[in-house]
């Protein structure tokens, strides 16, 4: 383990992330995932919102909208495990790797280079989605629906969330694009991998937590822990001879 | 040209070889990728490494150039002992072109170029990446993609990046392997051009008469170093000196005519054409010799018909060394 603490350098971070959106603005399957996948996660709670009657019980309220809640949060966990399950075997398809590894960058700036490139767009993508969600049930949605949905602690929870959620799926993604010597099989494995977190979205979500202000924080701390302790995974993982050959013997 | 700032830097640093490999070995399992190599590079120099398929050039390449870590040995490469400690250092002062250029396809050649300045962390970089695509002629398709180009065209497009950075030490993994003969040519001479900036270059290379046209020194590889120097101390090494000699008809004493002759150390008979006669003398210095046999063989009363020192190019070299190896493992 090396004891000196190298700064980062963020020309190499910043030249990095330029490459990585160049790049998957051009994949078609990336491009065609970011733009069609959260429109369909936004549109569908939106228009089952819309068709909750005017006199539903609150139970079945706040289900729905749980539900929906939970459905907007697929786009930060979904969207950047695409993204991230390419960063390296990617790379190594196209035999970019090399090269690159011969600069001077160093793995920890490759990893949070290629983090960031998938985080960036994703926030961006996801609280637009969530915006447009809020717009759309607060024009037209039922009263009690739209007080349930702007309640403060759901609205915080979203907010937090999404990041958090985003980081889990960003490194288990990378990780299993470290390992990997298959794109597709990558991005499976991927989107399965970025589920799991979800749950404790769901937990709130579904009223099984009251969504209370402690509540969004306590488990915006845990999801913190565990994308910090998956980062320090990851960090292990990104050797610079692994990354090369795969750590898959050939 | 001009050197910029880097270059001079860097030639007033230039204290020492700038490569010493120290009895290097590179295990991958069970399988020796090269073992006990021992070599050194001189600042400046032309380095190449020759050898068959699989014969470790690549991955000592790769080991150089910090990529893969010696199973084994030691090393120094820019001045600096090859330690992962010092892995960000010694990637600032070389480039390496990989055997497969590795370019991001869907980027432009521009993007691809911009990318690679970013993590070199150049300043001026418009300027340095005209620099290097006009270098390899490429000027014109800085804004296409890459996936558009061909292979030779991809080719020159990772050699500009490896030029980007104006390195101290350049590798090169066989440049001008699928290139048309006017594109290795460009890149002869583009070589040539580094070579008189000072760069120091390591070259791998299937084609032999590159190798003996460009490189101060050659090394044979094949898991081990067979042998290293300047392709002409090579070929005396490996072959004795000898005179070719034509004649109409067939001397009637050789012997006699031969014998005693200044740098002339022994005769057999040669190849002849129909007819006529031919010998292969043994010499200890050509120079010397061939005026005396041109006139012993005048004066023994024949005809002359040619006289001409033996030549042997790398490659016969080079086949020698591993048609050796490959008697050897068959025996
Ligand atoms: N990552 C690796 N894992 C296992 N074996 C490897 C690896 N890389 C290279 N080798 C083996 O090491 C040996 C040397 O390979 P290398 O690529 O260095 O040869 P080379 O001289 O460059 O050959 P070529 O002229 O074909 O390019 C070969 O037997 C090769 O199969
Ligand atoms: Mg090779």
């Amino acid at each position: 383990m090396n004891t000196t603490i190298n700064p980062m350098s963020w020309t190499r971070i910043r030249a990095l992330i330029r490459k990585e959106i160049n790049d998957y603005r051009r994949n078609r399957f990336i491009a065609v995932t970011m733009a069609v996948l959260p429109v369909v996660f936004m549109i569908s709670p939106v228009i089952t919102i819309f068709k909750l009657p005017a006199d539903a019980p609150a139970s079945r309220i706040d289900t729905v909208v749980g539900l929906s809640l939970l459905y907007l949060m697929l786009i930060p966990a979904l969207v950047p495990a695409v993204v991230a399950s390419y960063a390296v075997v990617g790379e190594r398809e196209q035999g970019t790797l090399e090269p690159v590894l011969t600069t001077p960058v160093r793995p920890a700036e490759f990893l949070v280079g290629k983090a960031l490139a998938a985080l960036l767009p994703t926030l961006l993508i996801s609280y637009v989605m969530y915006g447009i969600f809020l717009g759309a049930v607060g024009a037209f949605a039922h009263e009690n629906v739209v007080h349930d949905i702007f309640e403060a602690p759901r609205i915080l929870a979203q907010l937090l969330f999404t990041p958090l959620l985003a980081g889990w799926s960003i490194w288990v993604g990378i990780a299993i694009s470290t390992r990997s010597g298959d794109v597709r099989v990558a991005q499976q494995l991927s989107s399965f991998a970025s589920l799991p977190p979800l749950a404790v979205a769901a937990l709130v979500g579904f009223d099984v937590i009251k969504p209370t202000l402690t509540v969004a924080l306590g488990l915006g701390l845990a999801l913190l822990v565990i994308d910090v302790l998956a980062w320090r995974v990851v960090s292990v993982l990104f050797h610079r001879e692994r990354l090369l050959t795969g750590g898959v013997k050939a | 040209m001009k050197r910029d700032g880097a270059t001079t830097r860097s030639a007033a640093a230039r204290t020492g070889p700038a490569i010493v490999v120290d009895g290097l070995t590179k295990r991958f399992g069970e399988r020796t990728a090269f073992a006990d190599v021992t070599f050194d590079v001189a600042y400046g120099e032309v380095f190449g490494f020759l050898g068959p398929n699989g014969a470790g050039k690549t991955t000592t390449v790769r080991t150089l150039g910090t990529l893969l870590a010696p199973t084994s040995g030691n090393a120094t490469v820019a001045g600096l002992p090859l330690t992962e400690a010092n892995g960000v250092e010694i990637r600032r002062r070389i480039a390496v072109m990989p055997e497969s250029p590795g370019l991001y396809l869907r980027l432009s050649v521009a993007e691809n170029l911009e990318f690679f300045a970013g993590l070199y962390e150049l300043d001026d970089r418009r300027a340095r990446i005209e620099r290097a695509l006009r270098a390899v002629n490429l000027l014109d398709r800085a804004s296409d993609p890459c996936r558009a180009l061909s292979k030779g065209l991809r080719q020159r497009v990772g050699l500009a990046r490896a030029l980007l950075s104006d390195p101290e030490i350049l590798f090169l993994d066989e440049p001008t392997s699928g290139l048309d003969p006017l594109a290795a040519r460009d890149v002869h001479d583009l070589i040539d051009g580094m070579r008189r900036q000072g760069v120091t270059i390591f070259l791998t290379t299937h084609r032999l008469a590159e190798a003996e046209a460009l490189c101060d020194r050659v090394g044979i590889m094949n898991t081990t170093l067979r042998t290293i120097g300047r392709p002409d101390e090579l070929r005396e090494q490996l072959f004795a000196k000898t005179l070719q000699i034509a004649t109409r008809d067939p001397l009637t004493d050789p012997d006699a005519v031969f014998g005693g002759l200044p740098g002339v150390e022994g005769w057999h008979d040669g190849a002849a054409a129909a007819g006529g006669a031919a010998y292969v003398l043994t010499v200890t210095d050509a120079e010397l010799a061939a005026p005396a046999v041109a006139r012993a063989v005048v004066g023994a009363g024949a005809d002359l018909l040619a006289l001409s020192p033996s030549r042997h190019s790398l490659e016969d070299v080079y086949l020698q060394l591993i048609d050796e190896d490959v008697e050897a493992r068959t025996r």
